[in-house]
C-alpha cells in the first residue's frame, strides 16, 4: 500500500478564488492509500517545495500528488522537488485544477466538485504507480534545417557558425526562398536581393553547412538527438560536380514555354533551368516534364551545347539517409489560391495581380525589367487599386481567419515606390484597418499617405468589373464617408492572404510535429516556448510557425538557433522512462505492435518461455527502451493487453477513469 | 465428396501430412462438426456437404505446433481467415497442405426451420432441399435454406491453397452493408433500444470468441485476471454489454467478415453487424480493404500515410 501526500495549491487566487482548496484537501484525506494533505498558497515556490519535502520525510510518503496548474507547466519542478527529499520522480502525480477546472468555471461548487474528482484520478493512479529509472541516450552533433528561405539559411548559419554541422533541404533548385522574389524591403526600402543574396553565398561557402537543393525530406525516424532522415535528392540531369553555371544550355533550349515558377508564372522560362539569376546552387535542373527530350526523345541540344558535359540525362534520384540530433521547420509560407474571390476578377483579367506579382513586376530582372506596365497590353497605368486584406481576416470560409500581418506594410512599401518612380500614377488603397506596429511602421506608413500622396481609403472592394475599353470599373464603399464609390483602374493590386507552405502538412506528419487548424505549426508554449515544436528536437523558424516578416523571422530564425545549440552542446540526454514493456505470457506475436510503432522501437524474436509450466518457444515482442518515445500506439493496438505503457499502464488508466466515474 | 475424401486419404497415406482436418458426419446430414483424422480408419467419417459452414482455419493455430503437415480444408472465404492468421504468424503455412474445396453457398438448418417447418426427421442439401418431418415432406428452395453470409459471397476464388477441389459458385445476390446502413440511419434512442434488445440476450456462452478466428488471442483480456474487465463483467450487466463491443474494437481492420460468430450464436444475436459497420468505414475512409486478401497487406489501422482521414471527418462520419 502506498502512503500518499496530497498537496494543494493555491495559486494566489488563481485556483483559490474558484475552487475551495481547504475542501479538497479535506475530501483528499478520505481517498485510500492517503496519509497526508495539505494546501498552500503557491506550491512551486521555494517554501510550498520545501512543505513537500518536509511532508515526504515526516511521513515516510511514497507517492505524492500535487494539485495544481498544467503538468506542462511545473510536473518537471515537482518532479526534482520529489528527487531532491529522497523520492523516485516518477511516484508523482499532477492533478490540473487550475488550466482543466478553475480557469473555465465560475461556479465555485461545481469548480471544486470537479477539483476533487481531478484530485482523486491522481490519487488513483498514484496507488499504482512504480518507481522508474531514466535512461540516457547520444546526442548526434548535427541539425536538419528544412527550407532554404531566409529563416532556414539564417537559422543554419547560426549554428555552423557556433561550430556544429547543418544540412539544408530546399525542395526547389535553388535555395533563396520568398526573400529572391522580392524587390525592396519595408521599412528602409533596401534592395532584396542586395541583403538575401551575401547570406546565400555565406550558406553556400561555410564549411559546416552543406545544402541538398531539388531535394525532399521523404522520412524521418528516431528521436530527439538522434533522428534518422532519408533526403530524396532529385534528379537534376545535370552533373553539378562538372557544371560551370556558364547558362548556355539555357539560351540554347528550344521548350521555353513553361511559366516561370520564380516570376509567378508571369513570364516563361527553360526546360533546363535556374530560377534565377543569382540561383545557388548556380546549376540548372532539366524539367523533365517540360523537356522534348525527355517526352519524345528527340533533342539532346543542351548535350551538345554544354562544353562540360555536365548534362547526364540518365541521372537517378538518389536517396541520401543521414542522422540529425535536431531538426528546424522553416518551410516558410504561399499566397492562397484566389479561386474563390470571383469579385476580384482575378482569373478573368491580366491586370488584376497579387501583390507577390507585382513585386516581380517592379523587379529589374522580372518579367517586364521592372517597368510598370499593364500585363495585358504593356501600356503604362495612370490608375492603380491596391485592395487590402484579400483573404485575411475573413470570416467566411473561402479565406482566413487571421491577419497576414505583412501586407499592410508591403502595400505601403509599393504605393510610395510606385509614386515615387511615376509621380503621374494615381494610387488607391482601399483598406479595413492599417496596422503598423513595429519598428519604424507607422512612420512609414504616414510617410506614403502625407509625402507621397496615396490615397487611403477606409471601406472594402465589392466588385471588380472588366470593361470593354481593357479597363477596370472598381466598386466600393467609402466607409468614414459613408458613400459608395466606383471608379476606372489600370491596374488592380491584391493582398493576397499568405498561409504555410502545403508542403508543412506532410513534413509535419512525419516529425509528429502539431499543426494548427491553419496548418501552421504549433509552438510547445505560445509564450515561453515560441521557437520549439512540442514535439521534442523539432524546432520552428519562420513563417511556417505564423505570418512575420523579414525582421521577425531573422530574429526567429536566430533563436531556433539557439535551441539547437543548446541541444547539440549536450552530450548525453536523459530519456524518458516511461516506455512499452510487452508480458511475454500475453503476447500472441501478431506483429501489429510493431507496425504501428512510429519510432521502429519493437522487434521480435523467438524465445523459449514457461507458460504456468507449458514450455514452448513463442515469437515475441521486444521493445528498445532507447527508441521508445512511450507513445503508446503499441498498447491500444495490442488486442491481449500484452503490451503496457510504464508510467502509463492500462490499469492506472481504468484506475483514473474509475475513480472519476464513482 | 468422394473424389476429397480419397485425396486426403492419399496424401495421409503416403506421408505427405500426418493428419487431416475437415468435417466428421453428424447425427443428421445438417450437424457435421469440425475435426482432426489421423488415421484411415477414422477417415471413414469424413464429410463435406453443404451444411459444412464451419471455417475451419482457426484450428490450424493448435495444427501448427504438430509434428508433421495438416491437410486443411479451407472454402474460399475461409481462405481469407486463414491468410489473415499468416498474416499474424499465428499459423504456420510450412504445416499445412491447403485443399481449397469447392463452395455452392452453405446451408443453415436454422433457415429451413424459419421457413416455418417444425419436427425435421431428415434433411437433404440438395437443390431443392428434401425435408421429411413429422408432419410430412416438404421441399424447400436452396437459396432459402442459405447462411446470411452467404448471400453477401465473397466470391469463389480461394486466395491461399495447395490445390483445389470441386467447383464453387458466387452467390451473392444482397447488399451486404443494407443493414448496417438502416442502423446507421436511427435515432441514438432507437440504436440504443436495437442493440439493448440484441445484446440482452447474451448468455456469454462465449461462442462467438471461441469460433472467430481473429479472436485468436492466448489469453483473453477479458480472461485474464491482470485487468479488472473480467471482474466487472461480472458484476455490472452494462460492461456485460460492453463485452461485444470491445471485442469488436479488437478485431477491426482484422475481421474477414466470415461470418462465424453470428453463425454459431446460439441465441441468434447478429454480431456480425457489428464488424460489419467496421468493415464499412474503414472502406469509406480508408479505400476498399478486404483483410486476408493479401498477406503482405499492411491493415488499414495499422498503417498511417498523409492521405489518411483526418479526426475530424471521423468524427462527422466519415463524410469526406
Amino acid at each position: 500500500m502506498q502512503r500518499i501526500g496530497v498537496f494543494v495549491c493555491h495559486c494566489g487566487s488563481n485556483i483559490a478564488a474558484t475552487v475551495d482548496v481547504k475542501k479538497v484537501v479535506e475530501m483528499a484525506r478520505m481517498e485510500p492509500g492517503v496519509v497526508f494533505a495539505d494546501d498552500y498558497q503557491y506550491m512551486c515556490s521555494e517554501a510550498g517545495q520545501a512543505k513537500i519535502g518536509a511532508a515526504i520525510k515526516e511521513h515516510n510518503l511514497t507517492g505524492i500528488v500535487v494539485c495544481s496548474c498544467s503538468p506542462r507547466m511545473h510536473e518537471t519542478t515537482f518532479r526534482s522537488c520529489a528527487k531532491r527529499y529522497g523520492l523516485n520522480p516518477y511516484m508523482v502525480e499532477i492533478a490540473n485544477i487550475r488550466e482543466h477546472c478553475s480557469w473555465i468555471h465560475k461556479d465555485m461548487q461545481e469548480a471544486t466538485e470537479k477539483a476533487v474528482i481531478l484530485a482523486r484520478a491522481a490519487i488513483a493512479k498514484v496507488n499504482l504507480n512504480a518507481p522508474l529509472q531514466a535512461g540516457e541516450s547520444r546526442v548526434t552533433k548535427r541539425a536538419l534545417v528544412i527550407g532554404g528561405g531566409i529563416a532556414g539559411i539564417q537559422t543554419a548559419l547560426d549554428i555552423a557558425d557556433a561550430g556544429y554541422e547543418v544540412d539544408i533541404v530546399e525542395k526547389t533548385p535553388s535555395i533563396g526562398g520568398r526573400m529572391s522574389q522580392l524587390d525592396k524591403t519595408f521599412p528602409t526600402l533596401d534592395c532584396s536581393a542586395c541583403i538575401l543574396t551575401p547570406k546565400m553565398v555565406d550558406a553556400a561557402g561555410h564549411e559546416k553547412i552543406k545544402i541538398y537543393t531539388y531535394s525532399e525530406v521523404e522520412k524521418v525516424s528516431g528521436f530527439v538527438g538522434d533522428f534518422t532522415v532519408d533526403i530524396r535528392k532529385k534528379a537534376r540531369s545535370v552533373d553539378a560536380t562538372k557544371c560551370t553555371g556558364c547558362g548556355v544550355c539555357q539560351e540554347k533550349c528550344p521548350s521555353k514555354k513553361t511559366p516561370s515558377e520564380f516570376n509567378r508564372g508571369l513570364g516563361n522560362r527553360s526546360a533546363i533551368y535556374t530560377p534565377f539569376a543569382q540561383a545557388i546552387p548556380n546549376v540548372p535542373v532539366i524539367d523533365r516534364e517540360a523537356c522534348i527530350k525527355f517526352k519524345t526523345g528527340k533533342c539532346g541540344v543542351c548535350e551538345k551545347v554544354c562544353q562540360a558535359g555536365a548534362i547526364d540525362y540518365a541521372q537517378q534520384d538518389e536517396i541520401i539517409t543521414e542522422k540529425y540530433g535536431a531538426i528546424v521547420v522553416a518551410t516558410g509560407f504561399d499566397t492562397i489560391k484566389l479561386d474563390k474571390y470571383d469579385e476580384y476578377a482575378y482569373n478573368q483579367s491580366k491586370d488584376v495581380i497579387t501583390s507577390l506579382e507585382l513585386e516581380r513586376v517592379m523587379n529589374a530582372a522580372g518579367p517586364t525589367k521592372g517597368h510598370l506596365e499593364r500585363l495585358s497590353d504593356g501600356k503604362a497605368p495612370k490608375e492603380i487599386v491596391f485592395i487590402q486584406c484579400v483573404g485575411s481576416r475573413c470570416a467566411d470560409a473561402r479565406g482566413k481567419g487571421y491577419c497576414s500581418k505583412i501586407c499592410c506594410m508591403y502595400t505601403a512599401k509599393h504605393a510610395m515606390l510606385i509614386r515615387d518612380k511615376y509621380p503621374d500614377v494615381n494610387v488607391t488603397v482601399f483598406y479595413i484597418d492599417v496596422r503598423t506596429p513595429g519598428k519604424n511602421f507607422d512612420e512609414f506608413y504616414r510617410r506614403a499617405v502625407e509625402e507621397y500622396g496615396v490615397n487611403y481609403i477606409k471601406g472594402q472592394v465589392g466588385k471588380v468589373a472588366p470593361q470593354p475599353d481593357g479597363s477596370l470599373l472598381v466598386q466600393a464603399a467609402d466607409l468614414l464617408d459613408n458613400r459608395q464609390i466606383k471608379m476606372k483602374a489600370d491596374m488592380v493590386v491584391l493582398a493576397t492572404a499568405i498561409e504555410p507552405d502545403p508542403s508543412v502538412r506532410g513534413i509535419a506528419t512525419m516529425l509528429t510535429a502539431s499543426i494548427d487548424t491553419n496548418n501552421f505549426l504549433t509552438e510547445a508554449h505560445p509564450k515561453l516556448r515560441p521557437v520549439e515544436s512540442p514535439t521534442a528536437g523539432v524546432f520552428l523558424s519562420g513563417v511556417c510557425q505564423g505570418p512575420k516578416d523579414i525582421p521577425e523571422t531573422v530574429a526567429q530564425a536566430g533563436a531556433a538557433a539557439v535551441k539547437v545549440i543548446g541541444l547539440l552542446a549536450k552530450d548525453k540526454l536523459t530519456t524518458n522512462p516511461c516506455t512499452a514493456k510487452p508480458d511475454e505470457l500475453l503476447c500472441n506475436g501478431c506483429g501489429n505492435c510493431a507496425k504501428v510503432c512510429p519510432y521502429g522501437a519493437i522487434t521480435y524474436e523467438v524465445r523459449q518461455i514457461n507458460d504456468h509450466g507449458i514450455r514452448e518457444e513463442r515469437r515475441l515482442a521486444t521493445v528498445n527502451n532507447a527508441l521508445c518515445q512511450g507513445c503508446g500506439a503499441c498498447t491500444v493496438t495490442c488486442p491481449s493487453g500484452a503490451m503496457d505503457l510504464q508510467g502509463f499502464s492500462n490499469r492506472q488508466l481504468i484506475a483514473e477513469v474509475d475513480a472519476i466515474c464513482r | 465428396m468422394q473424389g476429397l475424401k480419397a485425396r486426403a486419404l492419399e496424401l495421409l497415406n503416403d506421408g505427405t501430412v500426418s493428419r487431416v482436418l475437415g468435417w466428421k458426419i453428424g447425427e443428421n446430414t445438417y450437424d457435421p462438426e469440425p475435426a482432426f483424422f489421423e488415421t484411415a480408419e477414422a477417415m471413414e467419417q469424413f464429410v463435406y456437404n453443404n451444411f459444412c459452414a464451419a471455417n475451419l482455419s482457426k484450428y490450424m493455430i493448435e495444427a501448427s505446433k504438430l509434428e508433421g503437415k495438416t491437410l486443411v480444408c479451407l472454402k474460399p472465404c475461409d481462405s481469407y481467415s486463414f491468410n489473415q492468421l499468416l498474416a499474424e504468424h499465428r499459423i504456420d503455412r510450412e504445416k499445412a497442405y491447403i485443399i481449397g474445396v469447392g463452395c455452392k453457398g452453405k446451408l443453415s438448418i436454422e433457415k429451413v426451420k424459419q421457413s416455418g417447418l417444425k419436427g425435421i426427421l431428415s434433411v437433404t442439401d440438395t437443390d431443392p432441399l428434401k425435408v421429411e418431418t413429422l408432419y410430412g415432406d416438404a421441399e424447400v428452395a436452396y437459396k432459402d435454406a442459405m447462411l446470411d453470409r452467404c448471400h453477401v459471397c465473397k466470391g469463389k476464388e480461394h486466395v491461399v491453397y495447395d490445390e483445389l477441389y470441386g467447383e464453387s459458385e458466387d452467390t451473392s445476390d444482397a447488399d451486404r452493408f443494407e443493414q448496417v446502413r438502416a442502423i446507421e440511419a436511427m435515432s441514438p434512442e432507437e440504436k440504443f433500444a436495437f442493440f439493448q434488445a440484441e445484446l440482452s440476450k447474451c448468455i456469454r456462452c462465449n461462442a462467438c470468441r471461441n469460433v472467430c478466428p481473429a479472436c485468436s488471442c492466448r489469453k483473453c483480456v477479458f480472461d485474464s485476471n491482470k485487468f479488472d474487465s473480467a471482474q466487472k463483467a461480472n458484476v455490472d450487466s452494462f460492461e456485460e454489454k460492453m463485452f461485444h463491443i470491445i471485442r469488436a474494437f479488437h478485431v477491426a481492420g482484422r475481421c474477414t467478415d466470415c461470418g462465424e460468430c453470428s453463425r454459431v450464436c446460439p441465441q441468434g444475436i447478429p454480431l456480425h453487424l457489428f464488424n460489419r459497420k467496421f468493415i464499412k468505414d474503414i472502406n469509406a475512409l480508408y479505400g476498399e480493404y478486404q483483410a486476408g486478401a493479401d498477406v503482405d497487406a499492411k491493415g488499414p489501422l495499422t498503417s498511417f500515410t498523409t492521405e489518411d482521414a483526418e479526426p475530424g471527418v471521423v468524427s462527422q462520419g466519415g463524410i469526406v
